[in-house]
């Protein structure tokens, strides 16, 4: 079927062609799929209501307290969201760092499947900020808070957008066609793989480091010095088991646009995958062992907050590592689908539990998100998926470039 | 070899008169006109619950007047920058003032990502709105929770008390110090403030406990307070770590240049090691 996408190609080789692009811009295929019923909505009602917020406050649709003035929409869109956005460098290290090729065919989907999230959870962002015409400001260089961990963290986001956006722009350049493009795109791959590997080191760390002055304010069993490092190494295996779980969604949805060749290697890649999982939870698991016996948090196992802690750490964490070790040894695709989905909920559960959960569990009444807010979240990740779906259905994300591409090498 | 004894000598005496010197001048103090922290210190005792600083400040900063209803405990909010509360102690009635504690090493300046929150050289710590974008990281770092937000509205600013910054610029007290009835707010300098407070603990040692809360609460604060009671009973938090909260996130602010000047050249050496080990895409599968 890639034949009509190549032929279309072809003919605008010669000259550009608007004609072409909007073509690409119509949806393709069904409209009434069960997907869009449910997404489209929820997309429209979440952006009534962001009309609404920005015409009364952030007050008028959030449970946002002055004690807890960051809830669902920093703790889980931006904080768990840019957790499963580590699928990208973790695999671009291993293909173009590391030179295991064998891994090259979710490369693209992955850093795709970054980009978008960073772009949506940055604008998600945007919804939280109260000010949001300032946000350019620790940009221009007016005024520059560079005793700032989140001064840090925005400059080591946008750069690393930059780099996904560079390590993805060949597949775009093969999409219109133009040569002259792709050559120059891809010979900086390297050089924006190297980047965004560095940055991501620090932003990851950096979200957890953001919460370091609320030592007072996060329930100890969750707060340590150790948050960036424990946000950092974590972000390994919540990347991958979001390309794992992507990957199993898309094999379904987009099967029609997977070669053969790619269709095969998934097999190999998901094992492999897991057994880095497996390994780097173990890793995670000793680090969280070690500062909760330097801590000397045994007192608080024995209440509602430490049994929580335990099912985080034996249900969502010990129990998918062992899964991932069992499975990988058997072959056994589905069980590794499953160990992934729960290493994901036991990701989402340790970023809310100390953004959101766990901090300030101490108050009276604790923050609850408003079902506005969960619209709202919905809608930014129903977004996503269509511009995710948009991209995946006309560039050569998941199939094999257009056979112009090996003829140049 | 150029070098003989003479030329050694002369080295050497330059050597010893560069480093006897250039030490003295090292260790002259910068300059004796640097600025002093200011600040008020409270005293509870002298309090007499009037809440006349309450209506003073509300006036001086725009603000609605306060309810003359009282709760139990209030806080202060974005209405609001300052409340005097009332608790029940063995000593009869306590009165304490809140608002913001102007830190000597505000963790709400070292968040703030556009220098919005800034702590000025002669203390005050305020908020600027040119350049804040509203993202309360402030709030997430304030030990004492003092930076307020404006939920309702589409145009939010951060309130809290900016010790009457204006005022103090042209050379005037913050209003509350000047409209306390009963002299329980004493304005100056910071380094005063402590011998003042020391003072009054030396002279009355049955009136007031032993210790000077801010003193080194959180690194040390512009506001300085005196009780009767533990200050545990007049709902102060007294478990804030004695140094200051930035501390908190200099190791990680100080590995960030390093992690982005050395990681690179690392990753750039494993590339080059493994490149031209290339086996065939198929053969791993």
């Amino acid at each position: 079927m890639n034949n009509s996408v190549y032929s279309v190609t072809k003919v605008k080789e010669h000259k550009f062609n608007w004609q072409f692009l909007f073509n690409e811009l119509k949806p393709k295929g069904k409209w009434l799929t069960p997907f869009n019923i449910i997404s489209i909505p929820i997309i429209l009602l979440g952006l009534a209501l962001i009309v609404y917020r920005f015409i009364f406050g952030i007050g008028s649709i959030t449970n946002l307290t002055q004690e807890v003035p960051w809830g669902l929409w920093i703790g889980f869109d931006v904080v768990t969201g840019v957790a499963f956005a580590g699928g990208a460098y973790v695999v671009t290290f291993m293909v173009y760092i590391l030179n295991m090729k064998n891994y090259h065919s979710i490369v693209r989907v992955t850093v795709l499947n970054g980009f978008l999230a960073y772009a949506f959870y940055t604008g998600a962002l945007l919804l939280d900020l109260g000010r949001p015409w300032h946000v350019i400001n620790p940009m221009i260089g007016n005024s520059f808070g560079t005793s700032s961990v989140l001064f840090l963290v925005a400059w080591h986001f946008v750069l690393y957008m930059l780099a996904e956006l560079i390590e993805f722009s060949p597949a775009i350049a093969e999409w219109l066609g133009s040569r002259r493009a792709h050559k120059i795109l891809s010979g900086m791959t390297i050089g924006a793989v190297i980047f965004g590997i560095t940055l991501s080191t620090l932003h990851q760390s950096g979200l957890g480091a953001l919460y370091l002055m609320a030592k007072d304010k996060i329930h100890p069993l969750w707060y340590s010095e150790f948050i960036p490092v424990m946000f950092l190494v974590s972000s390994i295996f919540a990347g991958l088991s979001m390309v794992i779980f992507e990957g199993s969604i898309s094999r379904k949805v987009f099967f029609n646009r997977i070669s053969e060749k790619n269709e095969k290697a998934q097999k190999g890649i998901v094992r492999g995958l897991s057994k880095i999982c497996a390994v780097a939870m173990f890793a995670y698991l000793v680090l969280q062992f070690v500062v909760f016996i330097h801590g000397r948090n045994w007192g608080y196992l024995n209440s509602p907050m430490g049994y929580w802690f335990l099912v985080e750490m034996i249900g969502f964490v010990l129990l998918p590592m062992m899964l991932f070790f069992y499975s990988y040894r058997r072959g056994n695709i589905l069980m590794i689908r499953i160990a992934a989905i729960l290493t994901m909920v036991g990701v989402v559960l340790n970023r809310l539990n100390v953004t959101v959960i766990g901090f300030r569990w101490d108050l009276p009444v604790h923050y609850v998100p408003s079902w506005m807010e969960i619209v709202v979240t919905l809608a930014v990740i129903f977004t996503e998926i269509w511009i995710f779906r948009w991209v995946i259905n006309r560039m050569p994300v998941l199939g094999d470039s257009p056979a112009w591409v090996s003829e140049e090498k | 070899m150029g070098l003989d004894r003479r030329v050694f000598f002369k080295l050497l005496g330059v050597t010893g008169l560069t480093l006897a010197i250039g030490k003295e001048s090292v260790a002259t103090p910068k300059g004796k006109d640097e600025v002093e922290f200011f600040g008020i210190l409270y005293d509870s005792t002298r309090c007499v619950g009037c809440r006349t600083c309450e209506y003073e400040c509300a006036a001086a900063h725009g603000l609605p007047e306060p309810s003359s209803e009282i709760e139990a405990v209030r806080k202060t909010d974005e209405t609001c920058n300052t409340v005097v509360n009332t608790f029940q102690t063995e000593k009869g009635e306590v009165y304490v003032k809140r608002q913001c504690m102007h830190c000597n090493e505000p963790a709400c300046d070292a968040a703030c990502l556009t220098q919005a929150m800034h702590k000025n050289k002669t203390g005050p710590v305020t908020w600027d709105g040119d350049k804040c974008m509203g993202c309360r990281y402030c709030m997430i770092s304030c030990p004492f929770d003092m930076p307020k937000f404006e939920f309702h509205s589409s145009n939010p600013k951060i309130q809290k008390c900016d010790m009457c910054f204006d005022r103090q610029k042209t050379g005037e007290m913050p209003v509350c110090v000047t409209n306390c009835p009963n002299e329980a707010l004493f304005y100056g300098k910071r380094r005063d403030l402590i011998k003042e407070a020391r003072r009054r603990i030396y002279e009355q040692p049955e009136l007031y406990v032993d210790y000077i809360y801010g003193e080194h609460d959180a690194g040390g604060t512009g506001w300085l307070y005196l009780s009767p009671v533990p200050f545990e009973e007049l709902g102060m938090n007294t478990t804030l770590q004695n140094s200051s909260y930035p501390a908190l996130t200099k190791g990680f602010l100080y590995s960030v240049p390093s992690v982005d000047l050395l990681l690179p050249p690392l990753l750039l050496g494993i590339y080059a090691a493994t490149k031209n080990k290339q086996p065939k895409e198929e053969e791993n599968e």
